[in-house]
């Protein structure tokens, strides 16, 4: 059982799914999500089964499959995983069928067809899987920019009124730092050709080379900006507003709850490791960014009225305690950051579903076209408010634990960039709770405040409303298979948030690997 | 601090926890099914944890003195690198009077609550958001570590949210919720540093751990964990600072302002502050804030309580004002904390019971709150009047009831420091001592006595008995709960593990002369309330020319004013510029190089027409440099 080519079969079973689905007959939109949702399920099944047979005490990567692939240049079809990449592959599987429910009723626009949504879904799975499994830099490099292709699609052809803007800004934007990086991988390999000589790009080789500071800091920056730009970092953030909001609520989830990890994964797997003395150098400078991310970007969804920019810029504003977590240099705040994309992805996930649960009820992004839905639609007020506690890390939730460690891991070695970012937990309880105030609260509204600006508003979700103008909002309460959807989200927030040791447990020893790499010692500098 | 494990019943105290919290549960995921028993079951489970919390207690006091300290290890919570936070219990005398308080009051709210809230539609869920509380409430005081403490800490602060939230179609709830969970979020940061502190510096966050080492810790860091965890003090007991969202949190349902806002959470602040006095022992400095902290807030408090018109406003002033007593009782460190804990059991007594009171005549007033359209209704709510004046009596110190034992007990130790700070401070505490008994005999005298002013169809009648009991039983309390703890059981024996033996103090002044002093201001402010209020008639509207003084007292002294244009508008307007700046500055900058790189701004929006062919040229372009680079290499 535990000999199965785990990660091999997560990339090949979503992709060959998605062909299958792409190549029904027109019409059969019914098998073609049903099929989805099984493939989804058995890579579910992979995943949790690959982290059974994961040993938490044994080797780094495990689980690995290589297959060399173009010989002349040591590229390698070679796949691995460390506890880092594994919890990760674990928030894959259980997002996409998540998604898949979710988007279950939706109506595409016109001329598109509810199967090709399905199948960038599950080819968008298959490259997941593959940039967070790859241990071949190439291969890393060849997932990365192959999984923008379906997202691509996603937003631009099945998104709102803007998504063909907001497509190009995230393909252009992703592009740049991909090209940037591949700058440096063809460094990368240039290094390891003189000193090896031989060329390489196995990420384990790569680990061992000297690299000279002053070439250390250029391939560093090469990486770097490409990751910073996937996870946003401000200044390179602007594109996931737009890609956020206009993206449909399923490639939204996806997007901010999966693909931006890369960009932290990466900072982690990559620039720490293979550029240590860069990596120290820089750390001030991505500090600065980081924490200077949280509180720009808390403030700026605080001035949000589309609920969906607004939810954008609270990732952004999380992804800055991720990276002040990376960046810390500390066995706590490394494993707490890498716990924070898991619950992150949990909680913005189930925020973003159910704002578009919202959405698609009232046919506007705008968060004054609401008020008094708690009256009419308790259980959709209650998941909303749910997500929302998860986001502004409330104890009790997942993601009090994940800024807890980034926080109090931070402290000892950084104390000056982690009490600023801890102000950051008050404007998130701001800017959750004015949204929540403003679109739950209040008394029940008969009707939307004005007309929706747009007769397409909240992706394809809400297109049934736009076909019948109305300005009476029909709130009701969730349906079953909504409530099928949030609930596993939601008992995840819970149980993750009463006892996350075992996600701990996991992520610790590899975070420990990779900070000894970087060279800081671990643990508090008492 | 020596912990043992706990046995017996000790070992189960984690229900404690878990019994309401299962109530919670029940209520929350059973949905409508429960709405016939729902409220039922939620009062059934507070009542159960009195009951084992008393039992608890009675094993703890039959332990030796020296092992009252039981520990119950459940489980990891958190652990990485050096972090290692348990999920466990510690049972004390200090967590133990505080888990009799709050499921004793707790269960009696509960038990008002079923007659309270008989018609409400939302009953079910207010019963699991208070059984929420109740187990927040009970993690906060058991917990044996600092995170434990903190994860209670803001669980109470979202039963508090969701109390007063609980009318939420009410903009005014809604805004006040919101309110009180920021400003205690403001707190809670001072809180969290705290506790990042003690780990930085000690590598622990358990009460054992940091109490053991706190002495070998530098003064100035002392200091500054003590001003941090009385920042998050200040937060949840809506001291200066951070009081102002309070009084608006009034607009909860009355059962929840005299459990959370008056009777228990609201008092956590003292809670933290004794359960740390190992660390304020070291830091004279912190204590004398704590002080300066305490003082001043109780005479905002009381100054505020006399200009209100809003029963429940006037009553969660007077909370600010008598919880201010208590932070002025734990600033004096070892002389004053048993006393801050007797006046805070004593408060809760009567507190709690002036609240249900409260609730008892806006339920005979078809919910109004403005005692200028009350008056005369001792005749028509005799249980209500005769519970409420007992309370009353109690709050401003009247001779052998609770509060003149507890706030007589907090004056001295003030006066006992014996400088020149000491005295002001006393001072302060005695003359608003004279001000709580004008603003309670002016609420009295508004409300039950004098003409009736009632609005058109109200028709007072008295609560019914699920209503009526838990008054009684808690003026009771209000009653003897003073002398019980300060003579007949002193609470300082049975806390004397936690806080050592009790000194004899060096009276600086007689307490006599203290006690004479209190009841001749309690009867001048009494005088007072009767020369102003009493002797006439109550006009049905505010007079509107008054006094600059009056008209301070009736905002509060400003603190919503300065709140609002310190941080909320400028933070208004950084918002907006922000996002202006985003929009056109970054994002803008982004688009003009573009549009630069692609020739006009145009091009961008068309881009997307021919994009996959673009993307398609731009990979193959990307793999020729790739293998070009690679073959260079190789070749080389």
């Amino acid at each position: 059982m535990s000999d199965l080519p785990f990660l091999l079969l997560m990339i090949a079973v979503p992709a060959v799914g998605a062909a299958v689905v792409a190549g029904l007959p027109k019409g059969r939109d019914l098998l073609a999500k049903q099929i989805s949702l099984g493939v989804s399920l058995v890579v579910l099944l992979l995943a949790v089964l690959a982290t059974v047979a994961f040993d938490v005490g044994g080797d780094r990567f495990q689980l690995a499959t290589s297959v060399t692939w173009i010989a002349d240049f040591g590229v390698s079809f070679a796949l691995g995983v460390d506890g880092i990449a594994l919890v990760m592959l674990l928030l894959v599987g259980v997002l996409v069928p998540v998604v898949i429910g979710a988007s279950w009723d939706d109506t595409p626009p016109q001329d598109r067809s509810m199967k090709a949504y399905f199948a960038w879904l599950l080819l968008l799975e298959a490259m997941m899987v593959g940039v967070f499994a790859a241990t071949d830099v190439f291969l890393f490099y060849v997932f990365f920019e192959a999984m923008l292709v379906p997202m691509y699609f996603i937003i631009g052809s099945f998104g709102g009124p803007r998504r063909q803007y907001a497509a190009v800004k995230f393909f252009l934007y992703s592009l740049v730092g991909g090209l940037i990086m591949l700058a440096a991988v063809i460094g990368l390999y240039v290094v390891s050709n003189s000193q090896l000589g031989e060329g390489t790009f196995a990420f384990d080789a790569l680990r061992q080379l000297e690299i000279t500071p002053g070439v250390q800091k250029l391939l560093f920056l090469g990486f770097f900006v490409a990751f910073a730009i996937m996870a946003p970092l401000v200044p390179f953030h602007t594109w996931l507003p737009d890609s956020g909001s206009e993206a449909p609520i399923g490639g939204a989830v996806l997007l901010v709850g999966i693909l931006d990890k890369v960009g932290t994964f990466g900072f982690l797997r990559y620039c720490l490791p293979l550029f240590p003395d860069a990596s120290r150098y820089f750390a001030p400078y991505v500090l600065v960014l980081a924490v200077a991310g949280i509180l720009y970007a808390a403030l700026l969804a605080m001035g949000q009225s589309d609920m969906k920019r607004l939810v954008s810029y609270t990732s952004i504003s999380h992804f800055g305690f991720i990276a002040l977590g990376i960046f810390a240099f500390t066995t706590e705040a490394g494993t707490g950051a890498v716990l924070y994309m898991v619950n992150h992805g949990i909680a913005t996930g189930l925020l973003f579903l159910v704002v578009g649960m919202l959405i698609a009820r009232g046919g506007s992004r705008s968060i004054g076209d609401y008020g008094g839905v708690a009256a009419k639609a308790p259980l959709l007020a209650g998941f909303f408010l749910l997500a929302g506690l998860a986001s502004l890390a409330l104890p009790g939730t997942n993601s009090f634990v994940s800024e807890f460690l980034v926080l109090i891991g931070s402290f000892p070695s950084r104390p000056v960039f982690t009490i600023i970012a801890t102000v950051g937990i008050i404007l998130a309880a701001l800017y959750i709770l004015l949204m929540y105030q403003r679109t739950m609260h209040g008394p029940p509204r008969g009707g939307l405040m004005s007309e929706p600006r747009e007769p397409v508003t909240g992706g394809h979700g809400a297109t049934a409303v736009a076909t019948a103008p109305s300005r009476t909002l029909r709130v009701t309460d969730l349906s079953r298979r909504e409530l099928a959807v949030v609930t596993p989200l939601a008992a995840l927030i819970i149980v993750l948030g009463v006892y996350p040791q075992p996600l701990l447990d996991l992520i610790e020893p590899s975070v420990q690997a990779t900070m000894s790499d970087v060279g800081a010692t671990g643990g508090t500098d008492r | 601090m020596d912990i043992s494990p706990a046995d017996g019943l000790l070992a189960a105290s984690w229900l404690l926890i878990a019994l309401p919290l299962a109530g919670a549960a029940v209520l929350l995921l059973g949905g409508r099914r429960t709405d016939r028993w729902g409220h039922l079951l939620g009062t059934a489970t507070v009542v159960a944890a009195f009951v084992l919390a008393l039992l608890c207690t009675l094993q703890l006091a039959g332990l030796e003195e020296g092992r009252r300290s039981a520990g119950v290890d459940l489980f990891t919570f958190i652990s990485s690198g050096d972090l290692d936070v348990r999920a466990g219990l510690l049972f004390d005398p200090l967590s133990a009077t505080f888990a009799l308080l709050i499921t004793g009051v707790g269960s009696l709210i509960h038990i008002y609550s079923i007659g309270y809230m008989a018609h409400d539609p939302g009953r079910r869920r207010f019963f699991a958001y208070l059984n929420l509380f109740v187990a927040a409430m009970l993690l906060l005081v058991l917990g044996n570590n600092f995170v434990a403490l903190y994860v209670g800490w803001e669980g109470v602060g979202l039963a508090s949210y969701l109390l007063i939230a609980f009318w939420y179609t009410r903009p005014a709830a809604a805004t006040a919720a919101k309110k009180a969970f920021i400003m205690n979020r403001v707190g809670d940061v001072g809180l969290a540093l705290a506790i990042f502190l003690l780990f930085a510096q000690l590598g622990t966050t358990s009460y054992a751990g940091v109490f053991g080492e706190v002495g070998t810790l530098a003064g100035g860091t002392v200091t500054a964990i003590g001003l941090l965890l009385l920042l998050g003090a200040c937060g949840k007991s809506g001291q200066f600072p951070l009081q102002a969202w309070l009084p608006d949190a009034m607009e909860g349902p009355t059962p929840v302002s005299a459990l959370i806002h008056a009777a228990t959470m609201v008092t956590a602040g003292v809670y933290l502050i004794a359960r740390s006095a190992p660390i304020y022992d070291q830091t004279e400095t912190a204590r004398t804030v704590v002080l300066a902290v305490g003082a001043l807030t109780l005479l905002i408090g009381a100054i505020a309580g006399c200009a209100y018109d809003d029963i429940k406003k006037v009553l969660a002033y007077s909370t600010v004002s008598q919880i201010g007593y208590m932070f002025l009782a734990v600033g004096l460190g070892p002389a004053g904390y048993v006393a801050a804990l007797a006046h805070l059991l004593a408060h809760g007594f009567f507190k709690a019971g002036l609240f249900l009171g409260a609730g008892s005549v806006m339920h005979a007033m078809n919910d109004s709150v403005d005692m200028r359209r009350f008056g005369g209704l001792w005749r028509k709510l005799p249980v209500t009047f005769g519970t409420f004046g007992l309370g009353y009596l109690a709050l401003i110190g009247f001779p052998f009831l609770s509060g003149y034992w507890t706030k007589d007990a907090i004056v001295e130790a003030t006066f006992d420091r014996g400088d020149w700070f000491g005295y002001a401070l006393g001072g302060v505490a005695i003359l608003a001592a004279g001000l709580t008994a004008f603003y309670m005999t002016r609420l009295m005298l508004m409300t039950f006595f004098g003409r009736p002013r009632w609005e058109e169809g109200v028709h007072p009648h008295e609560a019914p008995a699920t209503m009526t009991v838990p008054m009684i039983v808690l003026a009771v309390g209000s009653v003897f709960s003073g002398a019980l703890l300060v003579s007949v059981f002193p609470l300082s024996g049975w806390l004397e593990p936690v806080f050592g033996e009790p000194e004899e103090a060096e009276h600086v002044i007689a307490p006599l002369t203290i006690g004479a002093a209190l009841f001749v201001v309690m009867l001048l402010g009494v005088a007072a309330a009767w020369v102003f209020v009493g002797r006439r008639e109550v006009p049905l509207t505010a007079p509107v020319r008054v006094s600059p003084i009056t008209r301070a007292a009736r905002n509060a002294l400003y603190a919503d004013t300065v709140n609002e244009s310190l941080f909320m508008r400028p933070g208004q307007w950084l918002t907006r510029a922000l996002v202006f700046f985003d929009n056109r500055g970054v994002d803008g900058a982004v688009n003009g190089m573009a549009a630069a790189l692609g020739g006009s701004s145009s091009r961008l929006g068309r881009a997307q027409t021919g994009f996959v062919r673009t993307y398609a040229l731009g990979m193959l372009g990307g793999a020729v440099l790739v293998a070009g680079a690679l073959l260079a290499v190789t070749a080389g």
